[in-house]
C-alpha cells in the first residue's frame, strides 16, 4: 500500500512536468492547428537557460526560473514570427515540416556550440528527504508540485479573467470571427506561443532540478510525451492537458514500478494510439461532426 | 499500351549507361572504395525516399515512422543471414523482412489511415518507437547492443546489388503510380473528400500505398544491414525517419525525380561536409523551413523529368519551326 502512495507521489512530479509541456502543445493547436514539433526543445532551451543562470551567474532558484521563462517565452515568439506566421495560409504538412525543421535547428545550434554532452544541474535548493510513514518524499518534488500549481493557476487566471485571454478563446474557436470582431490575431498568436514557452521553460527548468542532468536531446521524448498527454486529455483543452499530463505521469511510473521500466515509453506510444482509435477527441472532449 | 514502345526502351537505355558508367568509373578507380560507400549509401537512400515519397507525395498521407519499417527489414536480414550465411539466406532475409513490415503495416495501416494529417504523423511515429523499444527488449536481435558482423553480400559488387533494387523498387512503385489504383491514390491526396465521394474507397488505397511504402523501406533496411555489417536500434530513431523525410521534402514531395536528385546531392553533400558534421545538420534543418516557407512543395514540386515529355517538346518545337500559323495546336 505504501509503496502505491510512493510511486503516486513520484508519477505526481513527473506528470506535473509533463503537464506544463503539454499546457504548451494544447494551447497552440487550439489557436492554428498545429503540433509545434519545437516545443519540447524549448523545454530544453529553458532547461539549459535554467542551468547558465543558476551555475554561471549564480542566482538562485526563483529569479532564475522567471528569467529563463521570459527568455524562453521571446524565443517562442520570434520562432511563431520567423518560421510559422509566413505559412498561415499553406497546408498542414508543410506547417508539420517546419515545426520539424525548427525543431531539428534547435538541438542541432545547441549540439553545435555547447556539443551534446550530457551536463550536470547544479543543486540550486539543498535536497532533504521528508518520510512520512513508509512514504519518502523530497522537498525538490514538492517545490516542482507547488511550482506547476501555481503556475496553472495564473494560467487559469489568464485565460479566463484577462482580455487577452478572453481573445486566447475567440481565436480559437473561430479565427475569422474573432478578426472580424477587431480582435488582433497575431498578436494573440504570439501571446499564446509566449505563454506556452514560459510554462515548458518551467517545465525545463524543474525536471534539470529533478533529474540533476541535462542535454541538447532531452527535449524529444517529454516533448512527445507531452503531446500524447495533449492528446489523452483532449488537444486543445486546457484541463485535458493538466489531466492528460498527470495521468501519463502516474501511469509511467507505475509501469517502471512493475519492473517494464524498459517498454514505459512504449507503453506511452501505445496508450496514444489505443486513445487515437477509441477517442480521438481525448477524454474530455466533445466528438465534433466534421463538416463538408 | 505497348510495353516496347519508345519511352520504355529510352529508360532502359538510361538504365544500362548509368550502369556502364559507374563500372568504368569504379574500375579506372574514379569512385574509389570510399566514394562507393556514399554511392551505396545513396542508393539506400533512394529506395527509402521513393517509398516515403508515394506515401507523402502521392497519397499525401504524412507517415514519421518509416525507419521502424527499415529497422524490420535490416534485423530480418541480419538475423537470417547471421544463421545462414548463404545465397538463400540473403534471400530468406529480404522476404522476411517484406512480409514482415507488410503485415506490420497492414495492421497499424488499417486503424491510423483514418486519422487526418497531423494525427496520422504522430501515429506512426509512435509505432515506429514501439518497434524500436521491441527490438531494444527481444533476444533475437540482441537488445540495444544490436547485431554485428552480419556478412556482406558477396556474389556481385555491393553497389550493383543496390543498383538492382533501386531499379526495381522504382519501377513498382512508379508502375502503381501510374495505374488506375495509382490514380485513385493520387485523387486522395487532391481532395480527399471529394474522391470518397466519386466511390473511391480512401482507406484501401491509403493502406495500399502505406503498405508499398513500408516494404520498399524494409528492402532498404536489408541492404543496410547487409552492406554495414553492424546494426544498432539507434540507427533507426526518429531523426533516421526525419533524414528520409528532408530528402523527400527538398526534392519536392510528389516528385520521383526530385527524390533521386535530393538523395544523389545530399549523399554527396553528406560526404564533403563530413568534417564539419554537427554544423552540417544546422544547415540542412534550415534549409528545411527556408524550403517551406518559399517553396511548400519542394525543390521540383510535383514535377517529373520524362522521356515522353522531352519528345513532346521536340515535337512541337520542329512543328512550330515549320508551320509558325499551327503553333496553337492542340493534344
Amino acid at each position: 500500500m505504501s509503496s502505491i502512495f510512493q510511486q503516486l507521489i513520484n508519477g505526481i512530479s513527473l506528470g506535473s512536468i509533463y503537464a506544463l509541456i503539454a499546457l504548451g502543445y494544447t494551447m497552440v493547436y487550439g489557436i492554428i492547428k498545429l503540433i509545434n514539433f519545437a516545443h519540447g526543445d524549448i523545454y530544453m532551451i529553458g532547461a539549459f537557460l535554467g542551468y547558465y543562470f543558476i551555475n554561471t551567474l549564480h542566482l538562485s532558484l526563483i529569479p532564475a526560473l522567471l528569467l529563463s521563462m521570459v527568455i524562453s517565452a521571446l524565443l517562442g515568439v520570434v520562432t511563431e514570427f520567423l518560421a510559422y506566421r509566413p505559412l498561415r495560409n499553406s497546408t498542414r504538412i508543410a506547417v508539420l515540416i517546419t515545426a520539424i525543421g525548427v525543431s531539428f535547428l534547435l538541438e542541432n545550434l545547441m549540439i553545435y556550440f555547447f556539443g551534446s554532452n550530457v551536463r550536470a544541474f547544479p543543486q540550486a535548493i539543498e535536497k532533504k528527504v521528508y518520510t512520512l510513514g513508509s512514504v519518502q518524499i523530497s522537498n525538490i518534488q514538492l517545490v516542482i508540485i507547488f511550482i506547476t500549481l501555481f503556475l496553472m493557476i495564473c494560467l487559469q487566471f489568464i485565460v479566463q479573467k484577462t482580455k487577452m485571454g478572453k481573445a486566447m478563446r475567440a481565436v480559437s474557436v473561430d479565427t475569422d470571427a474573432a478578426r472580424l470582431m477587431g480582435i488582433n490575431v497575431d498578436l494573440t498568436i504570439s501571446f499564446t506561443f509566449a505563454i506556452g514557452s514560459a510554462l515548458a521553460a518551467a517545465g525545463g527548468v524543474l525536471i534539470g532540478l529533478y533529474y540533476n542532468s541535462i542535454n541538447p536531446l532531452m527535449g524529444v521524448v517529454p516533448g512527445l510525451k507531452a503531446f500524447i498527454a495533449a492528446v489523452l486529455g483532449g488537444i486543445g483543452l486546457i484541463p485535458g492537458a493538466v489531466l492528460g499530463g498527470f495521468a501519463i505521469g502516474i501511469l509511467e511510473t507505475i509501469v517502471s514500478a512493475l519492473g517494464f521500466s524498459v517498454f514505459k515509453d512504449a507503453f506511452v506510444y501505445a496508450i496514444l494510439i489505443i486513445i487515437l482509435l477509441i477517442k480521438p477527441s481525448g477524454l474530455l472532449g466533445k466528438n465534433v461532426k466534421e463538416k463538408v | 499500351m505497348k510495353i516496347f514502345n519508345r519511352n520504355n526502351f529510352c529508360w532502359l537505355g538510361l538504365i544500362a549507361f548509368s550502369f556502364i558508367l559507374l563500372s568504368v568509373l569504379i574500375n579506372i578507380g574514379v569512385i574509389d572504395t570510399f566514394y562507393e560507400m556514399t554511392l551505396v549509401s545513396i542508393g539506400i537512400n533512394i529506395i527509402l525516399g521513393v517509398g516515403l515519397n508515394l506515401i507523402l507525395g502521392v497519397s499525401g498521407q504524412f507517415s514519421l515512422g518509416h525507419a521502424g519499417f527499415m529497422a524490420i527489414g535490416a534485423y530480418s536480414m541480419g538475423i537470417s543471414y547471421l544463421k545462414y550465411p548463404t545465397m538463400a539466406g540473403f534471400a530468406l532475409g529480404i522476404v522476411i523482412g517484406l512480409i514482415l513490415s507488410g503485415i506490420v503495416a497492414l495492421l497499424v495501416g488499417i486503424p491510423t489511415l483514418r486519422l487526418k494529417g497531423d494525427y496520422l504523423a504522430i501515429a506512426t511515429l509512435g509505432v515506429a518507437e514501439i518497434i524500436r523499444v521491441l527490438i531494444i527488449n527481444m533476444k533475437i536481435t540482441n537488445g540495444a547492443a544490436g547485431l554485428s558482423g552480419v556478412p556482406l553480400f558477396d556474389a556481385i559488387p555491393m553497389w550493383q546489388l543496390v543498383f538492382i533494387f533501386v531499379v526495381i523498387t522504382t519501377v513498382i512503385i512508379l508502375n502503381y503510380v501510374k495505374s488506375s489504383d495509382g490514380r485513385a491514390t493520387l485523387s486522395i491526396r487532391e481532395d480527399e473528400i471529394a474522391a470518397e465521394s466519386m466511390g473511391i474507397n480512401t482507406t484501401k488505397y491509403k493502406v495500399l500505398a502505406f503498405v508499398i511504402g513500408a516494404m520498399t523501406a524494409s528492402i532498404a533496411g536489408a541492404l543496410y544491414a547487409s552492406y554495414y555489417g553492424t546494426i544498432v536500434p539507434t540507427n533507426f530513431n526518429f531523426m533516421k525517419s526525419v533524414d528520409i523525410l528532408i530528402i523527400v521534402v527538398f526534392g519536392g514531395i510528389g516528385s520521383f525525380t526530385g527524390t533521386f536528385l535530393a538523395a544523389v546531392v545530399l549523399g554527396i553533400l553528406n560526404t564533403v561536409l563530413q568534417d564539419i558534421g554537427d554544423l552540417r545538420m544546422v544547415v540542412y534543418s534550415l534549409a528545411l523551413i527556408i524550403i517551406m516557407i518559399f517553396k511548400p512543395s519542394g525543390l521540383l514540386g510535383t514535377k517529373e523529368f520524362t522521356f515522353s515529355a522531352l519528345f513532346h517538346k521536340k515535337n512541337r518545337l520542329s512543328k512550330k519551326k515549320g508551320d509558325p500559323a499551327d503553333g496553337s495546336i492542340k493534344h
